[in-house]
């Protein structure tokens, strides 16, 4: 029983953490892919490898910071940001979903990445925008697949678990990227993100909860409940959305 | 002042404030705010009113309810 609900815990911290990165990787490589392709090679990659420099740095300092911080305030700042940014994508796949906001928007990432570009100057040797860019899209989207990792990994005692499934997926996305050589629109990004959106704030609920002293009945065997219950609520509130949509349709 | 003349660390500390501030208010105030006002409600709960049971079914049913809030709030604005 205990292995059972142990590893029904750590099934979640690995596809939530899965996800994230690659969702994360997606967004970042759209950008890079659209500097190299626009302004060359070689800045590009400099940018990128001053981000990911930079990403390991602050990965060293917080990382063994945030394990001296008491176990139940971790868990109660780490699951109310979890349960705010979790909501945030549950709401943004829930839109999606039920026609409210456009699907995919790797394509205008893309090419609002290409306009941008081509709107500055020619490019020289050194190329500043192409690394500022490429910096920005990697540190920024790099960021949020840190802040993943260090919540969910800390809080689960799982540090180097989560760190690990983060750069599997990181390079899985790198590698697929690199072979396709353009933007991934084909990738399922919307049902990544409802996935996302479920698990953190599955996450966010019972850490903050763990946090504020609840008891969830069965401990760990709790989180697959709360995914169960979010996924309905989610699938529910489409539902519903799409048939109010249609409704108005009709009437109008 | 323009932005080249201000000293790095300030440009830094903005641009901190700046990313927390767009990662956890962004487009949407009221699910921040909605998520403050709910775990100040489970604290009461459990730590003052001692009240587990009801802490932990307010839980996720208030984080359902501050979500269809946000879901109705976006609804409303694409309709417009």
């Amino acid at each position: 029983m205990i292995g059972t609900t142990v590893s029904s815990g750590v099934a979640v911290l690995v596809v939530a953490v899965f996800l994230t990165s690659c969702v994360e990787m997606v967004e970042a490589l759209t950008i890079v892919l659209a500097v190299g392709h626009t302004r060359g090679w070689r800045s590009c990659f400099e940018g990128v490898a001053a981000a990911l420099a930079a990403l390991v740095v602050l990965v060293a300092f917080v990382g063994p910071a945030l394990v001296r911080v008491p176990l139940a305030t971790l868990h109660l700042v780490i699951g109310t940001i979890l349960l705010i940014f979790g909501m945030q994508w549950l709401r943004k796949a829930i839109l999606r979903s039920s026609g409210l906001k456009a699907k995919n928007d790797e394509d205008v990432r893309y090419q609002s990445t290409v306009a941008q570009l081509q709107s500055s100057d020619s490019a020289p040797r050194r190329d500043q925008v192409a690394f500022v860019v490429a910096f920005k899209g990697v540190f920024l989207e790099g960021l949020e697949v840190v802040i993943a990792v260090i919540t969910l990994g800390t809080s689960a005692h799982r540090l180097g678990l989560a760190a690990m499934v983060a750069a599997i997926a990181v390079v899985l996305v790198a590698i697929v990227g690199a072979v396709v050589s353009k933007q991934l629109t084909k990738v399922p990004e919307n049902a990544m993100k409802m996935g996302v959106g479920i698990l953190l704030t599955s996450y966010g609920t019972f850490w903050a909860g763990e946090g504020l002293k609840i008891h969830w009945p069965g401990g760990d065997a709790g989180l697959p409940v709360l995914v169960a219950i979010y996924l309905v609520v989610a699938w529910l509130f489409i539902v519903a959305f799409r048939r109010s949509a249609t409704v108005l349709e009709t009437t109008s | 002042m323009n932005s080249d003349q201000t000293p790095w660390i300030f440009r830094v500390l903005k641009g901190f404030v700046m990313f927390w501030w767009d990662f956890l208010v962004g487009d949407t105030p009221e699910l921040f705010v909605a998520t403050l006002v709910v775990v100040g409600f489970i604290a009461l709960c459990r730590i003052v009113w001692q009240l587990n049971a009801l802490a932990l079914i307010a839980l996720p049913v208030l984080c359902v309810a501050a979500l269809g809030i946000s879901l109705g709030r976006a609804q409303r604005a694409n309709r417009k």
